[in-house]
């Protein structure tokens, strides 16, 4: 069997994933936003962080959180129209296999999907990555597999 | 891109204030080094020699659960007691200390431990006796050589039969010096 991959302590997690954080959050918000946003994702990974099965993918986990973070920042703040063509460009393909299939889902659906499938995250990850709860990720997941499963067999 | 130092402790305090870390910890030096000292929302966890947090929080991990992160807040009231002894002020350590998991004969032997007096040094074969177990002298050696909280646990009172000082996992100078700032040598 193979061994889970063992969940670092924090601080270590915290120290390597920082810079990639708030390079993001600031491309998406603005050195000033950025900030706030940077302490609201580390302490959504945080609360997630003692319910992790295993330490993989984290990368892919906190910058999911952290695009969650910047779209509920700009949708406080923005018109929709904006909110759209920013969540377009944070749904770039995390996990390039998948891309193809989940274009045309929208940014909730395509996220949770490719973390489901693509990171192979549990839906208690999924829904700290996206601010909702488990049922609404697994809820999430369905429907977007659905519309895909409908759109490649039509 | 990196975090400013100003982003980065608001992040650690915010942490700490909403209780969301299982394991704070910061470096606090003393005369007699660096200390890291470690402490979850049960009390001081524990104090390391080797100040090194890379080397540590795994350890950390271990005794209290993942979310180990480096916050000086967390361990504010065993700074301020662990200054007043090293200045001479302080007797007896008054904040509360995370013992979780440790079995039971360990517990008892740090109970007993943690009423040998400021200044007055033990031997192994003492405490052994009055934990009930006359003849566990090696096994109370074991106690103090894995103590998790040595200085506020004092494992540096205890000797060895003839007064030697023996062992200790900060080194022997540095026995010497806590017994030595005690009055006890």
């Amino acid at each position: 069997m193979m061994q889970a991959v063992a969940i670092p302590p924090f601080e270590r997690f915290y120290e390597e994933h920082r810079s990639d954080v708030l390079r993001l959050l600031r491309r998406r918000l603005g050195a000033d936003r950025a900030e706030d946003a940077f302490q609201e994702t580390f302490l959504r990974a945080l609360r997630a962080y003692g319910r992790l099965d295993h330490g993989e993918h984290l990368r892919a986990w906190v910058l999911t959180i952290a695009q969650n973070v910047a779209l509920d920042t700009l949708r406080r703040t923005r018109p929709t129209s904006e909110l759209v063509e920013a969540a377009a460009a944070d749904a770039e393909p995390a996990y390039a296999g998948l891309a193809e299939l989940t274009d045309g889902l929208g940014p909730k659906e395509r996220a949770a999907v490719v973390l489901r499938y693509g990171y192979d995250l549990s839906y208690d990850q999924i829904a700290t990555a996206l601010g909702s709860s488990p049922d609404a990720a697994r809820q999430a997941t369905s429907t977007g597999v659905r519309r895909i499963r409908r759109r490649i067999t039509s | 891109m990196t975090v400013s130092p100003d982003l980065d402790r608001r992040f650690r305090d915010t942490a700490a204030e909403l209780g969301l870390i299982d394991v704070g910890f910061d470096v606090v030096d003393s005369p007699i080094g660096d200390l890291l000292v470690a402490a979850s929302d049960r009390g001081l966890a524990a104090i390391s020699f080797d100040s090194d947090p890379e080397d540590q929080l795994e350890r950390l991990a271990r005794i209290a659960g993942p979310r180990v992160l480096r916050s000086p807040r967390s361990v504010d009231l065993a700074r301020r007691e662990l200054d007043e002894y090293f200045e001479g002020r302080r007797r007896n350590f008054d904040v509360s200390l995370d013992l979780r998991a440790l079995p039971p004969f360990t517990l008892s032997v740090l109970d007993e431990l943690a009423r040998v007096p400021y200044g007055e040094t033990t031997t192994y074969g003492k405490l052994a006796l009055r934990v009930g177990h006359p003849r566990a002298a090696r096994a109370v050696g074991t106690v103090m050589n894995r103590n998790r909280i040595p200085i506020v646990l004092p494992c540096h009172r205890v000797v060895g039969a003839t007064g030697s000082l023996t062992g200790y996992a900060g080194g022997l100078d540095v026995k010497e010096r806590l017994l030595e700032l005690e009055g006890a040598r």
